[in-house]
């Protein structure tokens, strides 16, 4: 039960948020806030009650579990699950959630109410991707978080460079994902259908499709299906054209949410669902999936040099890190795959970080032109220093978790595609380019004008503290996290190993 | 012969024609507006208290089908004449000539809808049509002072008739091979002589009932007369007229399987094709809600028509769920037009600046307005989700890839303009402020029954089950 209040909890926020918006200015921010808190509150408890290093009893994986039949007509259920990788994944959620509240204290000014329902339907949305386990609940909540996010862009957001409206750019961003959603609901109906045919079961349960057994070349056609739904939120290279422009023109929690958590679900996606569903097809794809991954490095970080616009430019750097996380989950090996989920969360951690003060760059110079920042060091108290250290993480400076996530995923997957880490190392030093580059050109440099700035107020100190404190810990001692999502990472590894050995036995046959 | 049980077959159809007689009677006795509403809106109620019981009959009578799909039929048109008659109050009582005569075609569009989604005869299917589209034309061109609503009855009148014509001549044709009008003998005739003479009458058919459902080629008057009608004939034209012509098109395919061969399955997948994409390819750029509306329909259509397409038991039962969240969504949207529009002025309020910023001045309105076009749309937790998963599932079961990418497709286009419209309901306008329009009785009326749409929306949206095991129930269970 307590999986349902923990979607619940958001949703009803919301709604509260919006009614509270006629009491006071404050009351919503404080609702917000105090829903994202209790999420974040109820996560970590459930994380620190349960000793995650032994193997479970009977046999489940999951820590928790709820179901009740819902469309019994297709065998759909309102299925709930948690295991260590969605337990991480809605405590991050909930921790960013507070963030983005946090974030736009003063930044959103007007139809505030409104504006905090949306954000929490988004959270709660994505609250309920990373619990459900049920195709046809995944994907409900999988496209649901896309209409208050669409909202939030449209009607917060900033108009960028001249002819790219906010609403241009938020409605690109709702296109794309939704016509890729569809193709996976498409997937996930063949899917279904398939295993109704062959055995009679009308199902939508994960554990039931798991053992679905889909023809060949369908089999590629569905996978394919699920993947292209997972590129687009990822994103991957050729299917990135809503990132860029979605991140510049969203508001600042837009733009943490986005790059916090929503590119999360897409890799949490691949890791739950792609690749479970369909170990020889993955298996099949994984150099295609890879090279495209090494692409998206490369192009990331190259485009990432050469922006003018602060927020695009952090925006192409989270291509380029997904990049490596797309790599690593289908290089097949543990250590990577557990890589992957560490740089997930690091990215979080220092996306999330860099978003969070471009804002506060903003609020202050009302740009994010970088060609008119420069000197700031000498301006802004405290701010150009914490820029300094998330700059590093994004670089993956040793003891931040950047570092360790993009450690394990090159380690991991050398075994398996050495010439892939081989270049996908040169994004190493492209990353630092950009990374010391955006430092450089904000930070350093003549200045344009004079004058000192406002330092941080305890609200902006205490983000960033928290971020750091984070992004430092999990650097230096990674060890709890990988133990919360061995029990995840095994399984998927093995998986793929064995459709490994088949592929090569029935290579031998032939 | 018609028997006692004949008659408690049709009991809803009866009391909607007696009803409409009573109308008629009262208005030549003394004119009251508010009076005639509420006994329209009564014989309504009452038809549809009885449709439970009229389904309790063991025989139909002749030249009538009174299944489960009638009677599904039977229950949504009731249910859309009420609301339409419930938003038409308030709408009227700004008209400046006669307001109690469009109830009276009201009824009789009603009871011409009734009779077509029962009728399994050409002959029963030929008077009720007409007796539905009659009517129409007087409501579409009821404010004979606007030039608008005249170009737009006059439209449908023309056009209509030779849609007629052609449905006629295609009726002739069949008939004329198989010496049989009625629809299950029809078929074994059609299958025993199958050369070009029967499908020519066959495409004849399609193409009378196609223009009613503006399918592609034949919508050219679909924009013109959404535009320019009065909202609520608008409304009975976009929901009732279209769901019994529909399930009457569903009727055929599934009663006369000739009617599926090969050729004409594939023309009815060409069609159901390029109304999805056509309809939803002509919407982008429109800039009067009510036009938007209309292509909106038209590629709704398109998708419905891949029920036609697939056959069978699930299809039928896609054909029901479909139609119920197409006209759920329909009316909200429709049903904020006609609240935005009210009391009538001398035009309808339908450019898409009226809508700017609607939220800040009608929060509610502007709500139902949301819902209704995320429904559209087909966004998860709407009524409208449930319709597409049905649509794509029925698409993935028949095999019937090219349509699946159709609705895909189309609904990504779709996206485009749904958006747009809703957008613009949250803009903010300068000087604007946080006022909702006064409300009387009849007013209120109307917008209780639009928030009550609009929650059924949203509640079907989440919880499913009632609609889909009443929908399942009624079509042939099976799969």
């Amino acid at each position: 039960m307590i999986l349902v209040w923990l979607i619940l909890i958001p949703f009803l926020g919301g709604l509260l948020c919006w009614q509270a918006d006629r009491w006071s200015e404050q009351a919503p921010r404080w609702i917000a806030l105090g829903t994202m808190v209790f999420v974040l509150v109820i996560s970590v408890v459930l994380w620190l009650g349960v000793d995650f290093s032994v193997p479970r009893v009977g046999g489940s994986q999951w820590m928790l579990e709820w179901r009740a039949p819902w469309i019994p007509r297709f065998g759909i259920e309102i299925h709930l699950a948690l295991d260590g990788l969605s337990l991480i994944l809605v405590a991050l959620t909930g921790f960013l959630g507070a963030l983005a509240v946090l974030c736009s204290w003063h930044e959103i000014a007007e139809r505030i109410g409104f504006f905090h329902l949306n954000l929490l339907f988004i959270l709660g949305g994505v609250v309920g991707v990373f619990l459900a386990l049920d195709l046809f609940l995944f994907f409900l909540f999988w496209e649901m978080m896309l209409v208050p996010m669409y909202f939030l862009i449209a009607l917060w957001g900033h108009s960028g460079s001249p002819g790219q409206t906010r609403i241009r750019a938020a409605t690109r961003f709702f296109i794309y994902t939704q016509a890729s959603g569809l193709l996976m609901l498409v997937a996930i109906i063949a899917l279904v259908f398939v295993h109704y045919s062959n055995t009679g079961e009308l199902s939508f349960s994960y554990g039931v499709l798991l053992q679905a057994d889909v023809p060949e070349p369908l089999a590629f056609w569905l996978m394919l299906g699920f993947f292209i739904a997972f590129a687009v939120k990822l994103p991957v290279v050729p299917l990135h054209g809503w990132l860029p422009d979605a991140h510049a023109q969203a508001p600042t929690a837009g733009s943490v949410d986005l790059a916090g958590i929503l590119l999360k679900t897409a890799a949490y996606g691949i890791l739950r669902f792609a690749l479970p569903l369909f170990p020889e097809q993955s298996q099949a794809f994984a150099p295609v999936a890879m090279t495209l991954g090494l692409v998206g490095i490369i192009y990331g970080a190259v485009l990432a040099c050469g922006q003018q616009d602060i927020k695009r430019l952090i925006a192409y750097t989270s291509i380029s890190h997904m990049g490596f996380v797309l790599i690593a989950l289908y290089s097949g090996s543990e250590l990577a795959i557990q890589g992957a989920i560490v740089l997930m969360v690091a990215h979080a951690f220092s996306s999330a970080g860099l978003f969070i003060l471009s804002g506060q760059l903003y609020e202050r110079i009302h740009t994010r032109d970088m060609r008119v920042m420069g000197g700031l060091w000498g301006r802004i108290p405290v701010l150009p220093g914490f820029t300094l250290c998330f700059v590093a993480a994004s670089l993956g400076m040793p003891a931040t978790a950047n570092f360790v996530g993009e450690f394990m995923v090159l380690f991991g997957t050398f075994p398996s595609a050495p010439v892939t880490v081989v270049i996908a190392s040169t994004g190493l030093v492209l990353a630092a380019i950009y990374s010391l580059q955006l430092m450089q050109r904000v930070h350093y440099g003549p200045e344009h004008r004079t004058g000192a700035l406002a330092g941080p107020d305890a609200r902006e100190y205490a983000m960033m503290l928290a971020l750091l404190v984070l992004t430092l810990t999990v650097g230096l001692y990674p060890q709890p996290l990988l133990d919360t999502t061995a029990a995840v990472a095994g399984p998927v590894a093995e998986l793929f190993s064995n459709s490994a050995d088949l592929i090569a036995r029935a290579g031998e046959v032939n | 012969m018609l028997t006692l049980s004949n008659l408690m077959a049709i009991l809803p159809l009866i009391i909607v024609a007696s009803t409409a007689i009573l109308v008629m009677l009262g208005i030549a006795w003394r004119r009251h507006h508010g009076g005639t509403a509420v006994l329209s809106a009564a014989g309504l109620v009452l038809a549809l208290a009885t449709a439970p019981l009229a389904s309790t009959a063991l025989s139909s009578p002749p030249l009538m089908t009174l299944d489960g799909l009638a009677q599904m039929g039977t229950v949504l048109v009731l249910l859309c004449a009420l609301v339409t008659v419930a938003l038409s109050h308030h709408y009227l009582t700004g008209y400046p000539g006669a307001k109690e005569e469009f109830y009276l075609l009201l009824l009789c569009a009603v009871t011409g809808a009734l009779g077509l989604v029962a009728s399994s005869h050409l002959a029963t299917l030929f008077i009720s049509l007409e007796l539905l589209s009659m009517p129409l034309y007087g409501m579409l061109a009821y404010s004979v002072r606007s030039e608008r609503a005249l170009e737009s009855g006059i439209k449908y009148l023309v056009l209509s008739a030779a849609a007629t014509a052609f449905l006629l001549f295609g009726m002739a044709l069949l008939y004329a091979r198989t010496g049989q009008l009625d629809f299950a003998a029809l078929a074994t005739g059609v299958a025993a002589s199958l050369d070009a003479w029967v499908l020519a009458g066959a495409v004849l058919i399609v193409v009378g009932l196609g223009f009613k459902l503006s399918v592609v080629p034949f919508h050219m008057w679909t924009p013109d007369v959404y535009q320019g009608g009065p909202a609520p004939a608008i409304t009975l034209l976009a929901t009732v007229s279209k769901l019994a012509v529909f399930v009457l098109l569903v009727r055929l395919t599934i009663t006369a399987p000739g009617f599926s061969s090969d050729w004409l399955a594939s023309l009815f997948t060409l069609l159901a094709l390029i109304t999805m994409l056509g309809g939803n390819l002509l919407a982008l750029f429109q800039s009067d809600v009510k036009r938007l509306l209309g292509y909106s329909s038209i590629a709704h259509f398109g998708y419905l028509f891949v029920a036609i397409v697939v056959g069978g038991p699930l299809a039928v039962e896609t054909a029901g769920v479909y139609l119920i969240t197409y006209l759920l969504a329909t009316l909200a949207a429709f049903g904020v037009v006609t609240e935005l529009s009210s009391p009538f002025g001398s035009e309808d309020a339908a450019g898409l600046h009226h809508y700017r910023g609607l939220f800040w001045r009608r929060p509610w309105l502007a709500a139902v307005m949301t819902v209704s076009f995320l429904s559209l749309a087909g966004i998860p937790l709407t009524t409208g989700f449930i319709g597409k998963f049905y649509v794509l599932a029925l698409g993935v079961w028949g095999s019937q890839w090219w349509l699946v990418g159709g609705v895909i497709a189309g609904s990504a286009i779709g996206l485009f303009y749904y958006l747009r419209v809703m957008v613009t309901l949250y803009l903010p306008e300068p000087g604007m402020r946080r006022v909702d329009a006064p409300g009387d009785w009849s007013n209120r009326i109307g917008r209780l029954t639009l928030m009550v749409v609009a929650v059924l929306v949203l509640v079907l949206g989440v919880y499913p089950t009632p609609m889909v095991h009443w929908v399942a129930g009624l079509s042939t269970p099976g799969f």
